[in-house]
């Protein structure tokens, strides 16, 4: 690394079913112009713009970088953008932190929307292709089986699922931002609800959320400006890195995917991080379907593999009591704006290491993991940062 | 095009939130020279895998490349008509475009002879009767019918064999 | 032997190997993997290496040419990324797929990385597709085709007395002429200036000649660092600067007939410094053609487009990425000592960015 790279400044909207209210363009400067408040900066602050979303199809514009240089401030500078599928939000951030690593920039603003009510999302991924079986019925469908993989494969008792569904919703009433606030969660409210994909309940589902993150990340001098500017401490980026591999391929373990596995072994490396669960204060981990929380506790180390559901059941991810709380925020179970949906996770343990998350706040976090995934549980992007310099 | 602006009580006209801009596009799909003889196999009424020259997987549909050895797969391997479930789940989610009655059961089915199982459709049980490692075979449409199209398996039923063991398709979860 | 110092980045990075499919009207059978499954072979083989040699890979496409969602998946098939690799996609030309890897290479923890690009122009209508790329509330609606756009471009252009309907045509027919060395090329040949002046509007001012041809194409770069880069080739081709810019999307408040983003993007990766034996435009447009020559002070002295440029094959997603190829393969084969390459999204040159390749 040539440079150090924090995040100085996060923003994000207020996640919503429709966002009547704001343009396309209107959403992302709503992000950015938060997260640049928050830096202590102004536009012309900025180096470079980088963006993430999505699949195009979702608002049925090619290529949005190109209509929303205006608002994002890019004219006459840099502009970029990612699409890794649902990891996009995360490995958006990394192509950013990666400019401000690589010397490139001294301030980098980094954007992540999805904008679902402008167009039909589920209609988008199910596109008639003439080649496969319209069988799918939007996501659930092709994680639902893999769910019941994991379930015959761990002998997790059937409320595991449940118990996260519960948790995330009872943590996103602590979060302003999140689209889900249901004050009346319960494990009879989410057993009730319809089987959308059995085994997957309709409360044990993410929403469709219109939504924008931003953040904007700096080199070690520009993180001591806005230090000195607005009183708040930088999150120093002390790992990251990206992982893919083939969607089908024989003997693929699509329950706990290799490239999950050597993701997090890659970013704990840099970060020394030796026993996740001990060595991280909490983690905001993708997880769009609740049985991912235990899937994800085996795959990024937490525990040992089949060992997830144990965590979640005796209360280990919980904000109120756990040890090594997720998805505090609410997670993705609470807010779902695809294409932001990886950076929110980014953003929220930037909010985390830097003591910013308000009524979810863990006490005295110093170091957190973010992670998105993407495709068919086949893209990972990860951060850990810390209240640390690397 | 149309816009809709809100009328106020005053009768102002409010900000317009809404311009639908119907988007309609056409394509013509290339299925690839792999995947034209997977859909050829279809309309003889078998299914056609390819095997990967390096690592000897037998890959169906085959899409011309192995996809962890990134090389052509050329050569072709006819399948069993029978496979096993390896997973599935049951759809209860109306949703545009949809052909089949809800519930159905949407299944991994791995092919006798395939490394790689594919999406299919489970009919002739109750939804409630399907289970991981259950024995399957593919229903054809009548032979005047079939064509180079998915549409050739009308679906897969029980195929009355017993339960596969979990530890012979656990490798393909 | 010992690279050039770069302008930016501390450490060197050259194109060491380069790679593309024919360039087809419609490539027919083949899907995108089948079409990108020989170029990655080839890219890799020109070097001796394997996909187990590079440390990052980097594509650019879009899910519009081909009309469905996650188009850059599939395609992932082609190289083969087991055990699990790196990877990331950007939804743009693969130029700046390229750019993306330049940035990762500036770490020290690898030394070389692959680059592609690739799409289908033919499977849909171009025409209607490219309207989905402009404001979506103000411009889509109206479904302003691309050619109509150039078209606006190229009389301010006229009008404003830099260029001539004759000096479009020669453009086009020199492209073309130049194409004919060029196995790859789709449009090659020799064109009579006067007969082609005599050729019907498509949109005026805009005859077919001035036109791109729609290409189905891929192609593929291998990069690599310092020590690495001299190990696969005998002449690296030296990245010494590469920048990009965007303007306003906003065509009413852009000045059409002027290029302030590639200039700026030239400026930064040291192409006005003077020096350049032969430059790769992305002009799809022979009118564009104009304005980023005059954008970038390129001289007569400058061989512009010795591979025919995009006039001669234009595979969309790839055909800028495919000019950094054609231009590091100028200095690979020792015939150029500095090249430039130019690389362009969005409508009228909206986007625009630039390499400077030189020799070690």
């Amino acid at each position: 690394m040539a440079e150090r790279c924090a995040v100085i400044g996060v923003g994000q909207t207020h996640h919503k079913s429709r966002r009547d209210d704001v343009s396309i363009a209107g959403l992302v400067r709503e992000a950015a112009q938060r997260a640049l408040a928050d830096a202590g900066v102004t536009w012309s602050d900025i180096d470079a713009v980088v963006l993430g979303k999505a699949p195009d199809m979702f608002e049925g514009v090619m290529m949005p970088e190109l209509y929303l240089a205006p608002a994002l401030g890019a004219v006459g500078k840099p502009i970029f953008r990612v699409h890794t599928a649902g990891s996009v939000g995360g490995s958006t951030a990394l192509v950013a932190a990666h400019l401000i690593t690589a010397g490139i920039h001294r301030r980098v603003l980094t954007v992540a929307f999805e904008k679902q009510s402008d167009s039909d999302a589920m209609w988008a991924l199910s596109v008639p292709q003439p080649f496969s079986a319209p069988l799918l019925a939007g996501a659930g469908g092709y994680f639902a089986p893999h769910i019941r993989a994991y379930m015959r494969r761990s002998g997790a008792p059937r409320d595991t699922g449940m118990l996260v569904a519960v948790k995330d919703r009872l943590q996103a009433l602590k979060n302003p931002y999140a689209h889900l606030h249901i004050p009346d969660i319960s494990l009879q409210m989410v057993e009730e609800s319809v089987m959308l994909w059995d085994p997957l309940h309709y409360l044990e589902a993410c929403p469709s959320s219109d939504g924008a993150a931003a953040m904007v990340l700096g080199t070690e001098a520009a993180a001591a400006e806005a230090q000195a500017a607005t009183g708040k401490r930088p999150a120093w980026v002390q790992g990251m890195a990206m992982r893919s591999e083939p969607t089908m391929f024989a003997g693929r373990d699509q329950v706990n995917p290799q490239a999950g596995r050597d993701c997090a072994k890659d970013v704990y490396a840099q970060a020394g991080i030796e026993n996740p669960r001990e060595d991280l204060d909490c983690a905001e981990v993708y997880v769009p379907f609740s049985w991912y929380e235990p899937m994800w506790l085996e795959n990024l180390g937490f525990c040992a593999e089949g060992d997830g559901w144990k965590l979640t059941q005796e209360g280990a991810t919980a904000l109120d009591g756990g040890d090594i709380p997720w998805n505090c925020s609410g997670g993705v179970l609470s807010s779902n704006p695809i294409g932001a949906s990886g950076m929110l996770r980014f953003l929220e343990v930037a909010l985390q290491v830097r003591g910013e998350a308000g009524e979810h706040q863990v006490d005295g976090v110093r170091r957190a993991l973010g992670q998105a995934y993407g495709g068919g549980s086949q893209f990972f992007a990860m951060w850990v940062l810390g209240t640390e310099k690397p | 095009m149309s816009d809709t602006a809100t009328e106020t009580e005053g009768g102002e006209r409010g900000p317009v939130t809404h311009l639908a801009t119907p988007i309609r596009l056409e394509y013509n799909f290339t299925a690839g020279i792999a995947q034209s003889r997977y859909l050829r196999g279809l309309a003889e009424g078998k299914f056609i895998g390819q095997r990967c020259p390096v690592c000897h997987k037998v890959y169906v549909p085959a899409r011309g490349s192995c996809p962890t050895d990134g090389v052509a797969t050329t050569d072709e391997v006819v399948l069993s008509n029978s496979g096993t479930v390896t997973t599935y789940c049951i759809v209860n989610v109306p949703f545009a475009g949809q052909t089949i009655e809800i519930p159905y059961i949407c299944a991994q089915v791995l092919l006798d002879g395939a490394n790689l199982s594919f999406m299919g459709l489970i009919q002739e049980i109750p939804t409630d009767e399907v289970r991981m490692g259950m024995r399957v075979e593919a229903v054809w449409v009548p032979d005047d019918e079939l064509g180079p199209t998915l549409a050739s398996v009308k679906y897969f039923r029980p195929n009355g064999e017993p339960d596969a063991d979990y530890e012979t398709y656990k490798e393909y979860l | 032997m010992s690279p050039p110092t770069p302008r930016q980045g501390h450490r060197p990075v050259a194109v060491v190997s380069f790679a593309q499919a024919d360039n087809l009207r419609r490539e027919g059978a083949r899907n995108e993997v089948e079409m990108l499954l020989p170029v990655i072979g080839e890219v890799f083989a020109n070097v001796g290496i394997t996909k187990d040699d590079v440390g990052f890979i980097c594509s650019g496409s879009t899910d519009y040419l081909v009309g469905g969602p996650f188009s850059f998946v599939t395609a992932l098939d082609a190289v083969g990324v087991w055990p699990p690799r790196s990877e990331s996609h950007v939804e743009m030309d693969a130029a700046w797929a390229l750019y993306e890897a330049w940035v990762r290479l500036q770490e020290d923890d690898i030394d070389a990385a692959l680059v592609y690009g690739f799409g289908k122009s033919s499977l849909g209508n171009l025409g209607e597709i490219f309207a989905l790329q402009l404001d979506p509330y103000v411009m889509a609606p109206l479904w302003p085709d691309p050619v109509s756009l150039a078209a606006l471009q190229a009389r301010a252009l006229l009008d404003s007395g830099r260029t001539t309907e004759q000096e479009l045509a020669e453009i086009a027919a020199r492209n073309r002429r130049r194409a004919l060395t060029n196995p790859n090329a789709q449009v090659a040949g020799e064109f009579d200036v006067a007969e082609l002046l005599a050729e019907d509007y498509v949109v005026s001012p805009l005859r077919r000649h001035t036109l791109p041809p729609i290409t189905d194409g891929a192609c593929a770069i291998v990069l690599a660092v310092g020590g690495r880069a001299y190990e696969l080739a005998e002449r690296p081709a030296w990245i010494t600067g590469i920048d990009h810019r965007v303007e306003t999307h906003a065509i009413g408040a852009r000045d059409l007939t002027h290029s302030p983003s590639t200039r700026k993007a030239g400026e930064i990766a040291g192409a006005l410094d003077g020096g350049i034996d032969i430059a790769e435009l992305h002009a799809p447009f022979a009118s564009q053609e104009v304005v980023v020559r005059d954008a970038l002070s390129l001289g007569d002295n400058v061989d512009v487009n010795p591979s025919g440029g995009v006039l001669a094959a234009n595979p969309i997603m790839s055909a800028g990425l495919a000019r950094i190829g054609e231009a590091a393969s100028r200095i690979l084969d020792g015939t150029a000592g500095r090249a430039l390459a130019h690389a362009t999204s969005g409508p009228l040159l909206q986007q625009n960015l630039v390499a400077v390749l030189e020799r070690g």
